[in-house]
């Protein structure tokens, strides 16, 4: 007979309705599933009892592919065929992957996302990551017994909505249904049962192969929010093998290794890494090309040292989103652990110094984000009852419209939490202007060229009307994935474009952080600019009324010398128009604006007189 | 009258019910349906009920309803693997039909 689950209380399924619900971890490095079984969340293992999955999917020839330890095992003999960490080219073009001349896969340029040709075939990472994911699966499926109602995937707090788009693609090919996708940061505090703690404010602090993120989550009244997330898309684990790598080099004398050695020393620089998290000193002993052997005596102490930056480099980040959420150090109640790194020693010391406080680290850094997934996947399936407890998510970047000018206007600022929609309103530039298009944009930066185009649609049938007279209304709404759509609506006619964005792919982790940092960095820069294209804009439009009404009434109500100063004002703001002295085009609008007074009242005078043509005064009375 | 669990799913009760924080015991019953009749019940008990019927096995606190009870009286609950699956079984001697998968039966 089948084998049953202790349930909560009221909440026995019937027979054959099984809400069998998991969390998947689908990492760079590695993936992983998690279940809630007899109420407590577990890791699910293979037929070998290993939990992790190595995010590795290889393709052959005949179509097939081999996933994790398997394709790992031969990533350095058939490596074009080969993908490992598929999660960084998720939802992304080929111009975004800036590293690609060091990775050995024919790349695919292709609309939206790139591609893989292999030897099975041309892949996105779509599909590759689907292969993973289908292995989860199936291991989850013959763990349970039965078939999965649904899963929450994690994906990292600073995913845009084209990597979550494709996260959920891969996961509707592998056969899942997702029932959410959820913040890695979130579901490790998840994890630790942080929901169910006192209220406050803490922070997750995740250091992986070659990531580090922070992020600062409250909990009120049994309520999630990630107040504010930042990061170094490339910190991690890597960075702390390849101090040890250079040392060996430096205290063995070597120089100009070959490949093979290069990478051997790494593999040794790595175990030697791990050697000092129980030990006090470790020996590192290879056999290089050309017999040359290597016998070298690495402390801790040593190994603390020359990692001392790197720790320092995690501090930074964590300043910086301490800062966005408003807070200090003192104010966090908790810190958690996540992620392989932080079993090194320093690092937990480097998170104790900040905070003033021991870390949690009781679970396992490698799992702990699974296992809250699965916490929320079991919830999300109908397995628990009362704790109803919701997860507010935040935007990691802002998203805003291009107004004229090419500068930006923040419609939904960053970190605010979602599920959330805005609606500001905008009007028409021209006289007689019917159409509008909307240009949707991610990022902190003032002008648009400094941002990321998110996507472009046109909103017709506006009523032709006098510029500034018409009321178009666009909507932002986010929904609990992160996805992003966009409407706009014409209020006094009432035409609609509703247009679903279609996610664009193409931001990486290091451009969001480049991004967030480039905004504060260039605060000042961006102010000036902005106050440019506002002159510019005005200036523009101030030009094009002057032209109008010297080609209407010019001849007829002014003199050849008035009509050659305004005509020499107008030259003048021309002059300074496209330069980057806004004060000089201030000035040359201001000129302008006085030569033209007495141009402008006697076109005023003279529509008065022509609208009062042929009406007698009686008639005015009335 | 006796319901009785095996030393090692007694074993994982405990296990569960620590990790979980709370509940007195394990609650075992029956309820009417499923494709052949009956379905069991398997969950945690944060509180007895007066009409329940307590056993104890192995440091178990059992609590049936006693409507129940002669469904499923003198049942082993077991905790065992299957492949890569792994959760409790129940041993009845009171069934004489069960489905295909064995999650409802017939007594």
């Amino acid at each position: 007979m089948a084998l049953l689950q202790i349930s909560e209380p009221g909440l026995s399924a019937a027979p054959h309705q099984h809400r069998l619900a998991v969390g998947i971890d689908l990492g760079t490095t590695n993936s992983l599933v998690a279940t809630v079984r007899n109420g407590i969340s577990v890791v699910l293992n293979d037929d070998a009892g290993i939990a992790l999955l190595p995010s590795v999917v290889r393709y052959l020839a005949e179509g097939a592919a081999q996933v994790g330890v398997a394709a790992q095992a031969v990533q350095s003999v058939d490596p074009q065929n080969t993908i490992v960490s598929v999660k960084r080219f998720m939802g992304r073009g080929l111009k975004d992957v800036g590293e690609v001349v060091d990775l050995p896969y024919r790349f695919v340029d292709s609309p939206g996302m790139l591609q893989l040709r292999t030897v099975a075939g041309v892949k996105s990472p779509v599909e590759v990551s689907a292969e993973i994911l289908k292995v989860l699966r199936d291991r989850a499926e013959r763990s349970l017994g039965g078939d999965l109602v649904g899963a929450v995937i994690t994906v990292p707090a600073y995913f845009d909505d084209a990597q979550r788009q494709a996260t959920k693609d891969a996961a509707k090919l592998a056969g899942l249904n997702v029932l959410r996708l959820l913040n890695e940061p979130t579901a490790a505090a998840i994890a630790y049962g942080l929901d169910n703690a006192a209220e406050g404010v803490y922070a997750v602090y995740d250091l992986g192969g070659g990531t580090f993120d922070i992020s600062i989550l409250r909990l009120s009244k049994g309520v999630f929010e990630v107040l504010a997330t930042n990061g170094d898309s490339a910190l991690g684990g890597d960075d702390f093998d390849q101090r040890i790598y250079c040392w060996i080099l430096e205290n063995a004398e070597l120089s100009q290794l070959s490949a093979n050695d290069t990478r051997l020393l790494l593999t040794y620089a790595r175990a030697a890494k791990e050697q000092l998290t129980d030990h006090a000193q470790t020996q590192i002993t290879a056999v290089l090309s050309g017999d040359k052997v290597v016998n070298v005596t690495l402390t801790r102490e040593d190994f603390y040292a020359m990692t001392q930056n790197l720790l320092a480099r995690t501090m930074q980040p964590t300043r910086r989103a301490l800062r966005d959420a408003g807070l200090s150090g003192d104010d966090i109640k908790g810190v958690v652990m996540v992620g392989g790194s932080t079993r090194m020693p320093q690092v937990q010391r480097a998170v104790q110094e900040f905070f003033k406080q021991t870390p949690l680290t009781n679970l396992d850094p490698d799992k702990v984000v699974a296992l809250g997934a699965a916490i929320q996947a079991n919830v999300l399936a109908g397995n628990r009852s009362a704790d109803d407890w919701l997860l507010l998510d935040v935007i990691p970047l802002s998203l805003g419209i291009e107004t004229m000018g090419g500068l930006t206007e923040k419609i939904i600022p960053r970190n605010t939490t979602i599920p959330s929609a805005r609606a500001q309103e905008f009007t028409t530039y021209k006289d007689g202007q019917t159409a509008m298009s909307i240009h949707v944009v991610q990022g902190e930066r003032e002008l648009v060229v400094d941002c990321r185009s998110l996507a472009k649609f046109e909103l017709r049938g506006i009523p032709a009307m006098v510029a500034g007279s018409a009321r178009i209304r666009v909507t932002y709404q986010v929904d609990a994935d992160g996805l992003l759509s966009v409407s706009a609506r014409e209020m006094t006619s009432g035409v609609e474009s509703a247009v679903t964005i279609k996610p664009s792919y193409g931001l990486s982790e290091g451009d969001i952080t480049r991004m967030l940092q480039d905004g504060n960095q260039y605060a000042r820069d961006d102010m000036q600019a902005r106050a440019l294209r506002e002159q510019q804009t005005e200036a523009g439009q101030l030009l094009e009324a002057v032209e109008n009404a010297l080609q209407q009434d010019g001849a007829t109500l002014l003199d050849t010398a008035s009509q050659t100063r305004i005509r020499s004002s107008m030259d003048a703001l021309h002059n300074v128009l496209n330069g980057n002295d806004h004060l000089a085009i201030k000035r040359a609008v201001e000129a302008l604006n006085q030569a033209t007074v007495s141009f402008a009242q006697a076109r005023m005078d003279q529509s008065v007189s022509h609208a009062l043509k042929g009406h007698n005064m009686s008639e005015l009375e009335n | 009258m006796s319901i009785t669990l095996t030393e090692n799913a007694a074993k994982h009760v405990q296990n569960f019910l620590t990790k979980r924080g709370k509940g007195v015991g394990l609650r075992l019953g029956v309820r009417t349906s499923g494709c052949s009749g009956m379905a069991y019940k398997l969950e945690f008990a944060d509180a007895a009920d007066d009409a329940d019927l307590q056993f104890n096995s192995h440091g178990v606190t059992v609590l049936v309803d006693p409507q129940s009870l002669p469904y499923i009286d003198g049942m082993e609950l077991d905790y065992t693997r299957e492949g890569l699956n792994e959760g409790f079984k129940f041993n009845n001697p009171n069934v004489k039909d069960a489905c295909g998968c064995g999650e409802s039966f017939k007594v």
